[in-house]
Parts: C-alpha cells; structure tokens; sequence
C-alpha cells in the first residue's frame, strides 16, 4: 500500500511538472473547430468545449492542484502543530482559547465552512488556499494537543523541565517530535482532502478561475456536455481520483508503518 | 443525567460561536457588502437602501445582537433576491434533503455493513482484500465526478434512471448513490475494523466452546458488539452527507438546501447564504450531540467518565 500510494504520487508529481514540455500542446489554445472531438492519437484525452487539448490541461491543472495541496499542508501544518502543542502543553488559558476555536471550527461540516469563506471572499486561488488552511489547521492541533497532553507528563520531559530547559526547547525537542509521526500521517491523508478541496470548489465555480485549468472546473464545464461529449467529464475525473487514492493509500501505508503493533 | 445535561450545555457555547463566525461572514466581504449584492450598475440611493435593510448603517454590536436574536428566534433575516424570509425558504427546500440524505445513509449501510463483516470474517483472503481496497477507492472518488459518471452510464447510455431532478423514485436513486458512496467506504471499513476486533474476543471463542456455530457466534456475538461504533460512525457521518448533499444537489438539480446555498453564492443573496450555512452547521452540531447522548445510553461507562 504503502509502494503503491508513493508510486502513484511520484508519478502524479513528474507529470505535472515535466509533463506541460512533453506534451506539445498549449493547455488555453482554443481550435474551435475540432471543439468537443473525441480521443485521437493527436490529441489522447481528446477536446473540450472550447477546442482545448484535455491532456494538456490536465496536466497543466495537475500542478494547480499539487500546489494547492503542498501549500494548504505546510501552512496548517505547522500553524495546527503550533497552537496544539502550545495548548497542549501550557493547558490553561491558551488551552481553553485553542480548544474553543477548534470546537467551533469543527461544528462546520467539512469543506462548507472554506465553501461560505470562499463565497463571500470571491473565487480566487487565494482565497481557495485561504480557506482550505482554515478548515485544515484544527485537525493537527487537535492532534497534537493530544500528543502534547500525554507527553507532558513523560518522565524525561519532567527531566528536561527540572533541568532547567525552556518550554521552547521542550516543546521542539520533546514534545513535537512525539508527534511527527502521526502528523506525517494526517499530511498524507490532508494531501488528498486538499485536492478534493480544491476540485470541489473549483467544480462550484469558487476555485480557480478560467482560463486557467483546474480539475474541479474542467468537471464542472463538462456537465454541459454529458450527453454528446462524456469524455470531458471522464479524464479529469480520473486524475482527482487517481491523485487522491495515491495520497490515500500512501496515509494508511505510512500509518500501518508507524503503528508501533505492527511490528511487535 | 448529569452527563445528558453537562453535554447539552457545552454545545451552547458551540452555537453561539458557530453563529458569530456566520454573522462575521458578511463582513468579510470585500468593500461594501451591499454594493457587491447590487453590482456597479446601483445608484447610491438604491445601495444606502439595501444597506439600511440589513442593518449595515447600525454600530457594529446592533447588527450582531440583532443577528444572534433573531438566530435565537430562528428569525434569519429575508433574500435579498426574492424578499421571502430565509428560514422559510430554508424549511421549504428541506424535505428534499432530508429524503435525499436518508436515502443515501440506507443506501450506505445497506451495503458496507455486510460487506464489512464478509471482509472482516474472511480478513487476509481475496473477498477483504477486494473490499477493503474498493473501500479506499470510494473514499478518494469526488462526488462531482461519480455522479456525472453514474449518469452517463445509467441514464444516458442505458437510459434506466433521470439525469436530474426530483420527483420519483428514480430520480432518487442515482444522487442517493453519489451520495451514499463515500458514506459506504467509510462504513466499511469501521465495521471491518470493529468486527474483526470483536471476533478475536474471548467471549465469541467461548460461545464457539459452548458449541455456537460460527455462524451464530459470527452473528449473534461478534457483529453484535462491533455494531455500537457503526452506530456512532453513521451518526458523526452525518455532516459528510451535509457537505456532500450541497454538491450532489448541484449534479443533479436536486431541489434541496444545498442547491439553494449554491444558488444564493450565485446570486451574492448574502443572508440567504448566511442562513444556509447556519442552519446546515446547526445541524450537524445537534446531530452530533444526539449521537453522543445515544452512545452516553448505550453505553453506561461513557456516563461516568
């Protein structure tokens, strides 16, 4: 799984990146003439609405999607690891202040709280990085608050405290890397919830906006076409689908690694 | 008791934080929220109208103890499009959410519990294996793409059920699927887990001792127990199918309260999107509490932690 999960992110990661020079084909040039064409040898994912080669765009929004989801996890990434392990280890007020927001942040259901952000902010990248770090942080706090909780209470975290290091040198040589392995999980798995992310608003018309492809909005201009044109709604959704198995599977390899039982 | 009352009060802090962030909603708007509702074409006059509607000329702390009374009263203010106030068009596009959720979790469980037990009680062989890993690709399928995919199999080529709409039975069954398969793979996966684990239990071995047939033992002892988290995974679920219905809905023209927040976003009917957001959040925070007082009367230990 874990092999798997790797592969298909490897392989995902050079597509876009080297990709765009392989394939000679301009992701915004239009041929209105061979508008909505099926697969051909020339053009492999075949043509959308407005005459644009499929595979080019893919991979071309590939990276849209890569860089969103690289950006959203580092960023609540270490925002979320921050305040959890602040919080967790303080406890208190910092704690209460923390836990608070993470308990109202939490009442939204999934992606709607980055869907009413993003409505009001206005459809742009930006704003779509935006939201998506806003909803992603509260998952590693939590996660790490948890892990600081315990780990305060460890013997040699006791000792470096009566030995007189400070609560930074604690908390980054003591209580954060307790954690990193579950946060390298919860990456791995945000990965993937950040692509979705990105497509679903995109596919809403509050992500990127055109000409610049990006998965969800590719589905979205498909759905006029379903009836005469089903392979714009098929390739792009085979890329979200391929992507966010790989980050899937890599998540639950990396978990059933790290888990400590496994190897016992 | 205690424990019922203790878990009702700590959501009222919830809620009226869930209520401050959507009143904040407006402001953060670029610029002048009304301008933006009117587009560049309004005249000044028609934009310190629409702002003395909402409130928008009042001191700040106005419009917030107006907003979260009326929130209290289930008083949401009206559309800026149509006039009708908000809850009742919210109340309006219900129904058809609801029977659209409660189909898709029957839908769901109908076919991940099942599933997760044959998986669980054949685990390491091909039947998990092929369960476990369908599980994980119904996880990472978008919604916006399997439910054009179901359609252009089903109703374009075969022709069996509607592209969109709401009316029949067939018309449901397509969302209600988009809609239940992601449900379906977590499920799945947490039976497969929760009975597995069951089945390794000293008491199923015993009743194997007693002379159960594995059958019963299977049945009657192991999926028994391993039921009470399935119970809890559907509840907490419950805002998965929330956030999912406002996308299967737009597949799908489905007139429910998620095409109607889609809509008003289309629109920039601020206090309609406001409304929405509110009230699916609120929904999901009682739908939580009543699966955590279920799992409290389920479970005793819980009670006394």
């Amino acid at each position: 799984m874990l092999k798997g999960g790797l592969s298909i992110v490897v392989l995902a990661v050079l597509a876009s990146v080297v990709g765009p020079w392989l394939v000679d084909a301009d992701p915004s040039r239009q041929q209105l003439a061979l508008r909505l064409a099926p697969p051909t040898w020339a053009h492999p994912f075949g043509l959308d609405e407005l005459g644009r080669d499929i595979l080019a765009r893919i991979l071309s929004g590939g990276r849209i999607s890569l860089a969103v989801a690289v950006v959203v996890v580092s960023v609540s990434g270490l925002v979320g690891t921050t305040l959890g392990a602040l919080a967790g280890y303080f406890g208190g007020r910092v704690d209460e202040v923390v836990s608070r927001v993470i308990d109202v942040l939490l009442a939204f259901p999934g992606l709607l709280l980055a869907i009413a952000l993003v409505a009001v902010l206005g459809p742009s990248l930006v704003n779509v990085l935006l939201a998506l770090t806003v909803i992603g942080w509260v998952g590693y706090a939590r996660l790490v608050r948890g892990h600081a909780l315990r780990a305060r209470e460890l013997e040699y975290v006791q000792a470096a405290r009566a030995m007189g290091a400070t609560p930074f040198r604690i908390l980054v040589r003591h209580v954060v890397p307790v954690a990193l392995p579950s946060v390298v999980v919860q990456s791995s798995l945000g990965m993937a919830g950040a692509v979705i992310g990105e497509a679903a608003l995109s596919f809403l018309g509050l992500g990127v906006q055109p000409p610049t492809p990006s998965w969800g909005s590719m589905l979205s201009g498909g759905r006029a076409h379903i009836l005469d044109a089903p392979h714009l709604t098929l390739f792009p959704g085979v890329a979200i689908a391929v992507l966010v198995l790989g980050f899937n599977f890599l998540g639950d390899g990396l978990r059933d690694w790290a888990d400590p039982k496994r190897h016992a | 008791m205690r424990y019922f009352l203790r878990r009702l009060l700590l959501t009222v802090p919830v809620l009226l934080g869930v209520a401050t962030l959507v009143f904040s909603l407006l402001h953060l708007v670029p610029g002048d929220p009304a301008q933006a509702m009117l587009g560049e074409g309004a005249t000044p006059a028609e934009v310190a109208d629409l702002r003395a509607r909402l409130g928008l000329d009042q001191p700040i702390y106005r419009q917030y103890l107006r907003f979260m009374g009326g929130a209290v009263r289930g008083d949401l203010g009206r559309s800026f499009r149509t006039k009708q106030p908000v809850g009742e068009a919210i109340v309006e596009r219900l129904p058809a959410t609801v029977e659209l959720a409660v189909s898709a979790m029957v839908v769901a469980v109908l076919v991940a519990i099942p599933l997760g037990i044959v998986a669980a009680v054949h685990a390491g062989r091909w039947v998990d294996h092929t369960a476990t890993t369908s599980a994980l690709i119904g996880i990472s399928v978008p919604a916006f793409w399997l439910g054009p995919l179901l359609a252009i199999v089903f109703s374009v080529s075969l022709g069996w059920f509607p592209v969109s709409g709401r009316g029949t039975l067939a018309h449901l069954v397509l969302p209600a699927i988009t809609l239940g398969a992601p449900l379906a793979a977590v499920l799945t996966r947490i039976t497969r887990a929760s009975v597995l684990e069951e089945l390794g239990e000293i008491y199923v071995v015993a009743a194997r001792a007693r002379g159960a047939s594995r059958m019963r033992a299977i049945v009657g002892h192991a999926v028994r127990n391993g039921l009470i988290p399935i119970v809890t995974v559907v509840g907490l679920q419950t805002g998965a199918v929330l956030t999912g219905a406002v996308i299967t809905e737009t597949i799908f023209a489905w007139p429910g309260v998620g095409r109607l927040l889609v809509q008003s976003i289309g629109f920039r009917d601020y206090p309609l999107v406001q409304g929405c957001i509110l009230f699916i959040a609120a929904a999901y925070v009682s739908m939580n509490l009543l699966v955590d007082m279920a799992y409290g009367f389920l479970d005793p230990r819980i009670r006394y932690e």
